[in-house]
């Protein structure tokens, strides 16, 4: 068993707790992944596929239960010291790239590290194209992002989510929006960032392909673990 | 991407930049505001200007006089019974000044006094042949008296030098008496003194009535011809601040018990009407820099509604809420301070029009205008600051986007 990256112990999530429509949508989730995993999460629409990522995300707490981030626990942490984490340790890759369109895709892989230091340096744009050298994208370092395909905007996303090279990617649906090539190619690409670089990555998807190629696959049905 | 500027700046200018048409259309606005506030200040300070320095320079700040007598009523009787049951005001004779020249240098010896110039003055007639005009006749002291109102500045004809056979009249008296330089007018008091003096200038006040009552005579003159031998009626001050003089006349009628009337008392309804301009004027830049705001802080909502998504997504990559606040309060800044610029130079412009368009007949301006440093500078600043605070609410609310919410739209 690989060494622990996250572990989930259990966590439960409810909206409008205390009133009448209270709905629980996470039961008791136990989760472990180890460094280097590539695990796919699945299950239907509505099962809480992205509720339970935004929690892994730091983007929203838990109502109950506990969540080990490289080996800290996250339940009492405040907004700031969440914000601090999320920046060093996740990155995220969206179905919708997200992209800054008023930079380029060097520029919108440097953003992470700016936001980090503050400013901009010469050593950050060459991490940058470095990475975009990484996800096949070295032609296309100094162009806008929104003349860029929907495939390579994706890979921009990629490269982005490893600017500060953190130890987990939170992928939710990263193919999602992809034509069947650009998917085989961006799931390739990341299944070779996992390899080359150790990264763990936690995918989202509906694509049952994409699940069986993956190390380990997470099923949630009506928000428990099957 | 240029590294001496923060990561805030770097996001708030490609923001800007990347909805260049809103951001255009915004800092147009906030220029049409700057530059009407700075066009109509130029103009008002101007105009304002112009009225002051001719109302200032053609009168004293403070006039000294000797109290006007007061009727003093019989006492009461065990404080009871009532002797008179009206009192009439006496009439008012020509006094002169007690100890004036005590007075003189009392009023030299003040800090806040800049000129001092003593004078004789009463009515009196001048006459030429059948012609008679009533005047108001005032003797000076013309090395001092110019300090206090610059009548060289003011000789349209002859020049502003007199021997005691001397006098200077005014151009509507000049031509009512259908007389010119070199001639003579006889001016009787109305003591009965009578004097030929020979006209040795011809001024112009810029006031119909003091061009046709006033005549200047020297100090000596003028005291033989309304019988004040040696005596003064009246001690002219020039103040260091013309704003000042109210409360200095009071300070100086307390110190000597004379009668001391500023201009500001002598010309109340101008100066009411100054300040009632000043305070519309205050009011429409106001509603103007108000509706600038307005402005910039909805292009700004309209901004963070449409950027909802790459804030959210900013901060799940672990950008700070403050990051996030900075960014558009930079944002509010930069177009109040382009705007700001552009609308500098708008007025500029404007005010260059009218120097040419508003002329006198003969091709002078019709008032100066002011192109003050300070007021661009202060224009830019206010800009600025009224950019960052209508800012605050839109940067507030973008800091404060739940990321979840933010990317799932």
């Amino acid at each position: 068993m690989a060494e622990s990256l996250l572990r989930l112990e259990s966590l439960n999530k409810s909206y409008g707790q205390g009133t009448p429509a209270e709905t629980q949508v996470l039961h008791d989730i136990q989760i472990g992944i180890g460094k280097g995993e590539f695990v796919a999460l699945i299950g239907p629409s509505g099962s809480g596929k992205s509720t339970l990522l935004n929690i892994i995300g730091l983007l929203d707490r838990p109502s109950s239960g506990l969540l080990y981030l490289t080996g800290k626990e996250t339940s009492t942490m405040n907004d700031a010291e969440l914000t601090h984490l999320r920046g060093a340790a996740i990155g995220f890759v969206f179905q919708a790239h997200y992209l800054l369109s008023a930079f380029t895709a060097t520029e919108n892989v440097m953003i992470p590290m700016m936001m980090q230091k503050g400013h901009a340096d010469i050593h950050m744009r060459q991490r940058a194209e470095a990475l975009l050298a990484q996800v096949d994208l070295e032609q296309w370092k100094n162009s806008m992002v929104g003349t860029m395909s929907g495939g390579q905007q994706q890979r921009v996303a990629i490269a982005r989510a490893l600017a500060l090279n953190p130890p987990l990617i939170l992928a939710d649906e990263p193919t999602g929006n992809l034509d069947t090539k650009s998917t085989d190619a961006i799931f390739e690409l990341m299944r070779r960032l996992n390899v080359e670089n150790g990264t763990t990555f936690l995918m989202v998807t509906h694509n049952m392909d994409l699940a069986r190629r993956c190390d380990r696959i997470i099923e949630l049905v009506d928000g428990r673990v099957v | 991407m240029n590294s001496i500027f923060p990561f805030e700046w770097i996001v708030a200018m490609r923001f800007l930049r990347e909805g260049r048409m809103q951001s255009i259309f915004i800092i147009l606005g906030v220029a049409i505001g700057v530059g009407v506030i700075v066009f109509m200040s130029a103009l008002l300070s101007g105009m304002q200007g112009n009225l002051f320095k001719r109302v200032l320079s053609s009168q004293p700040h403070i006039t000294l006089e000797r109290p006007k007598q007061q009727a003093t009523p019989v006492l009461k009787l065990n404080g009871q019974e009532t002797i008179a049951a009206t009192i009439q005001k006496p009439s008012q004779r020509m006094n002169t000044i007690d100890q004036w020249q005590k007075v003189r240098d009392q009023m030299r010896a003040r800090s806040d006094v800049i000129a001092v110039s003593p004078s004789a003055s009463g009515p009196a007639l001048v006459v030429r042949g059948s012609a008679t005009q009533a005047i108001s006749l005032i003797g000076i002291e013309p090395d001092a008296y110019i300090k206090i109102v610059p009548l060289p500045e003011k000789m349209i004809a002859g020049s502003f030098r007199m021997t005691n056979t001397d006098m200077i009249i005014g151009m509507q008296l000049a031509e009512d008496m259908g007389v010119q330089l070199g001639d003579k007018l006889r001016v009787t008091s109305a003591a009965g003194a009578s004097l030929n003096l020979n006209i040795a200038g011809i001024f112009d006040l810029g006031s119909r009535g003091a061009n046709q009552r006033t005549v200047f005579v020297l100090l000596s003159t003028a005291q033989n011809l309304l019988g004040m031998t040696g005596g003064v009626s009246g001690i002219d001050l020039t103040v260091q601040d013309p704003y000042l003089a109210e409360a200095i006349a009071q300070l100086i009628a307390n110190a000597t018990g004379l009668t001391a009337m500023s201009w500001i008392a002598n010309n109340n309804q101008f100066f009411l009407g100054m300040r009632a301009q000043t305070y519309s004027s205050l009011l429409i830049r106001i509603f103007v820099a108000l509706s600038v705001a307005a402005g910039i802080a909805s292009v700004l909502v309209v901004s963070v509604v449409q950027r909802q998504k790459e804030i959210g997504i900013l901060r799940a990559m672990g950008g700070t809420r403050r990051q996030v606040l900075r960014i558009f309060l930079i944002q509010g800044a930069v177009v109040g301070l382009l705007g700001s610029l552009v609308g500098s130079t708008l007025a500029t412009g404007l005010l260059a029009a009218w120097r040419v368009i508003a002329k006198n007949p003969d091709g002078t301006p019709m008032f100066p205008i002011s192109m003050d440093f300070n007021l661009f500078f202060w224009s830019a600043v206010i800009a600025t600051l009224t950019g960052l605070l209508a800012a605050v609410t839109p940067a507030l609310r973008a800091s404060r986007l739940d990321p979840v919410v933010a990317i799932r739209g």
